[in-house]
């Protein structure tokens, strides 16, 4: 906590203050954790079905390399459609 | 899941707690929620992936299957992990 800026939120008193903000950054950072790990299960989820076959006694590399693929294609996905929606978005096309 | 319930209603009120106790149990229930969240969607494609047709009893051939898929489900889980925190790590060094 090498915060100090609530010093400018003058009339709060501050112990007080600086604890719940504390508080708050911290549950912040414990979100962002439960996030990635909520998108993990949802990629997980979506390249099983594309990359598993029979389980076998080990993640063959073929199946991990396509794990792999797959998780990265699915952000490309992802960040074209997002720009290509926000461009039609912009230009009030459709 | 009604985990975060009204235990921390905003810090007034009696029994105060210290921010370390109140993180702890942040953490417990994040770990656990996460955790029922890996048991169901491992329970429902290993279902899928093991039994074609349900018969009377769970046998023999697909208690191996559903053990073997757990497991290959965990390692999967994992691959994908490294993979989208190490594009996370990318992503942030090209802005």
């Amino acid at each position: 906590m090498a915060d100090f800026s609530s010093f400018d939120m003058s009339s709060a008193s501050s112990t007080e203050n600086a604890d719940t903000s504390e508080l708050q950054r911290l549950i912040a950072v414990e979100q962002q954790k439960a996030q990635f790990q909520a998108q993990v299960h949802n990629f997980t989820d979506a390249c099983w079905d594309k990359c598993m076959d029979k389980p076998s006694t080990k993640l063959d590399s073929r199946t991990e390399t396509c794990l792999v693929n797959c998780v990265e294609r699915f952000i490309d996905t992802t960040l074209t459609i997002t720009n290509r929606f926000s461009q039609m978005v912009q230009k009030g096309t459709h | 899941m009604d985990s975060f319930g009204s235990d921390y209603s905003s810090g007034t009120g009696a029994g105060k707690m210290d921010t370390g106790t109140i993180m702890e149990q942040v953490k417990v229930q994040i770990a656990v929620a996460n955790a029922q969240e890996l048991l169901q969607r491992m329970t429902d494609k290993c279902f899928k992936k093991c039994i074609g047709k349900p018969g009377s009893t769970l046998d023999n051939s697909e208690q191996k299957c559903i053990a073997m898929c757990m497991d290959r489900y965990m390692d999967a889980w994992n691959t994908v992990s490294r993979t989208y925190n190490a594009r996370l790590q990318r992503e942030r060094a090209r802005m």
